[in-house]
């Protein structure tokens, strides 16, 4: 369908709101001076200092690790509890299942985050240890974060699914673990896909759990970001934040390649097996 | 997996669901729990009421625009303050959104992918740095006043408004409104809304009998999704706000680093049940409506 000139315009204006920022980083980036307001020259040598900062490269890394560990195990557990839930018969378990899931989305994240934390505190204390923060309660506590949002993507797929798919490709022949792969695993594949980009975004941007919950020796991109706003920002960080810009920039575009290229080859085949018909 | 029968389906079905059940049996109920303990019990881990009570009763004296001043209870306006500006992020991401998410959802294939991909580059820019930026932009002397003051104009007061705050909110948490949205309205039958005008419908008529209708869930999940986060933070009040107003999160957030767990769980746990109680209403009032307009 064409798009109207309204809906262009309007277009146009949100995006504009939402890059509004980020031009403004990307542009103080290369400012001369320190000021984060007033460009006076261009130059890159927030980037070499940048470059030069251990805490802040550590930090990058620590967060790159959490989020992908983060990320995998959230995807795998949520489509199988997703999976699972749209299968099970007994009403009382799903509805159990459902409640619990809806928690953590329904909770703030400020209460996620002390609620963990009490927890490890005093089971830590239980065992006479001085701290129980580390990067395995924060590992624990991102991927509990991430769950729901996988299952809340991959389960209407599997509910907006014709139930009768999987049936008919078994009643052809198909093993439950064919038909799965063949007809389930394809309709719930867009819901994965956006459940794992949103668990590994969540987990990247995670501020507010993480700082609850982050022990001396990991700290993540956020809490040390956070630290970094306490006192006076450079344009070091902006240098960091578009950095990281056109590395997103780069993956989606790449990513949107590879998806263009697999729908193309399906709409082949598809035209194929019409000629054959 | 092997060949399975019915009762085997079922029986995977609880295979993959075991993992999850106990993950969220240990890291979602039982902190919760916990939260309730801390609550309840001092220092030492003897049962009080002190906290809660703190929480309803706590008074203090706030100065009126004539001088004089007046009793208010300290957390609770705090609370109300909190809500109110979270609720007006909400529906501000719900006007903004509804149409963008609409928009996306009609068009052509490659657009919608380009969309897309540009809502989600913003959500990959850390939030800090975003609000940050925001703050150099709405600043006394930031990017937006000196461009006033470059034109001639009078500089505007943005920053340590109620304002601010809410243009941090929105935009921070604009793109988890259109996300789910668009994922729902990107699954309407096109030739739903093709059959409706043939019936006459208008394009008005078209939105409220079909597409609000069918996009019911995505509202449901995007207000959810927009008004959590909103009404829990703390970093963009402290930034946005200048700290001038202090809302639930900051509360929660300065007992936290003062070591007074104890209250921080009260408040924690006020809130929480807060707000159960606003989406269990929020849930009811909209499913009656999904169902009304079947």
């Amino acid at each position: 369908m064409k798009m109207k000139t309204s809906a262009k315009i309007y277009s146009a204006i949100i995006f504009l709101f939402l890059f509004a920022p980020i031009a403004v980083l990307l542009l103080f980036s290369f400012n001369e001076a320190k000021s984060l307001s007033v460009m006076s020259g261009f130059s890159f040598k927030w980037y070499v200092e940048l470059f030069n900062d251990r805490n802040t490269l550590n930090a990058v890394r620590n967060s790159l690790v959490l989020a992908v560990s983060a990320t995998l195990i959230a995807t795998v557990m949520g489509t199988a509890a997703a999976w699972g839930i749209d299968r099970i018969r007994s009403n009382w378990y799903r509805r159990v299942l459902s409640t619990v899931t809806d928690i953590p989305m329904i909770n703030p994240d400020i209460i996620t985050g002390i609620s963990l934390m009490l927890m490890f505190v005093f089971v830590g204390r239980m065992f006479g240890a001085a701290t129980s923060l580390s990067f395995w309660t924060m590992l624990a506590a991102h991927v509990t974060f991430c769950l729901p949002y996988v299952i809340l993507q991959v389960l209407p797929k599997l509910q907006q699914m014709d139930r009768a798919l999987p049936e008919a490709a078994m009643d052809l022949g198909c093993t439950p673990l064919r038909a799965f792969f063949k007809v389930e695993l394809p309709e719930m594949l867009p819901g994965i896909i956006t459940g794992a980009i949103m668990a590994f975004t969540l987990s990247m941007d995670d501020f507010v759990i993480s700082y609850f919950n982050v022990g001396n020796d990991f700290q993540t991109l956020p809490i040390h970001i956070y630290s970094m706003t306490k006192k006076t920002v450079t344009p070091k960080m902006y240098a960091l934040a578009t950095i990281i810009f056109f590395v997103t920039l780069g993956m989606l575009m790449l990513s949107n390649l590879v998806d263009n290229d697999d729908s193309r080859k399906l709409r082949q085949r598809r035209k194929e097996k019409k000629g054959r018909n | 997996m092997k060949k399975n029968n019915s009762k085997g389906i079922r029986t995977t079905g609880r295979a993959a669901l075991a993992p999850y059940s106990l993950w969220a049996m240990i890291f979602i109920l039982v902190p919760l729990l916990f939260v309730v303990y801390y609550a309840f019990t001092d220092n030492n881990f003897n049962f009080t009421l002190e906290n809660v009570e703190k929480f309803f009763t706590a008074t203090s004296n706030i100065q009126n625009g004539d001088g004089t001043s007046r009793e208010v209870h300290t957390y609770i306006l705090i609370a109300f303050r909190s809500l109110k500006l979270a609720v007006i992020s909400t529906l501000i991401c719900l006007l903004l959104g509804y149409p963008i998410a609409y928009i996306m959802s009609r068009a052509k294939e490659r657009t919608q992918k380009t969309m897309m991909t540009l809502l989600m580059i913003p959500m990959w820019t850390n939030f800090l740095i975003r609000t940050y930026a925001w703050m150099t932009i709405m600043q006394d002397n930031g990017i937006i006043n000196n461009a006033l003051a470059a034109l001639g104009l009078n500089r505007i007061k943005m920053i340590g408004t109620e304002g601010a705050v809410i243009v941090g909110m929105v935009y921070d948490f604009l793109p988890y409104m259109i996300l789910p949205l668009y994922s729902i309205m990107a699954k309407m039958d096109d030739r739903l809304l093709e059959a409706a005008r043939d019936l006459g419908c208008n394009s008005a008529s078209v939105l409220r009998r079909v597409v609000l209708p069918l996009s019911m869930p995505g509202v449901v999940s995007g207000v959810t999704m927009v008004l959590v986060p909103a009404v829990s933070t703390f970093y963009i009040s402290q930034k946005l706000g200048s700290g001038k107003f202090l809302l639930i999160g900051d509360v929660i957030e300065g007992q936290y680093v003062a070591n007074n767990f104890h209250f921080a769980a009260a408040i924690a746990m006020v809130l929480m049940v807060a707000l159960l109680v606003f989406m269990a209403i929020f849930k009811y009032l909209t499913s009656r409506r999904m169902n009304g307009g079947r």
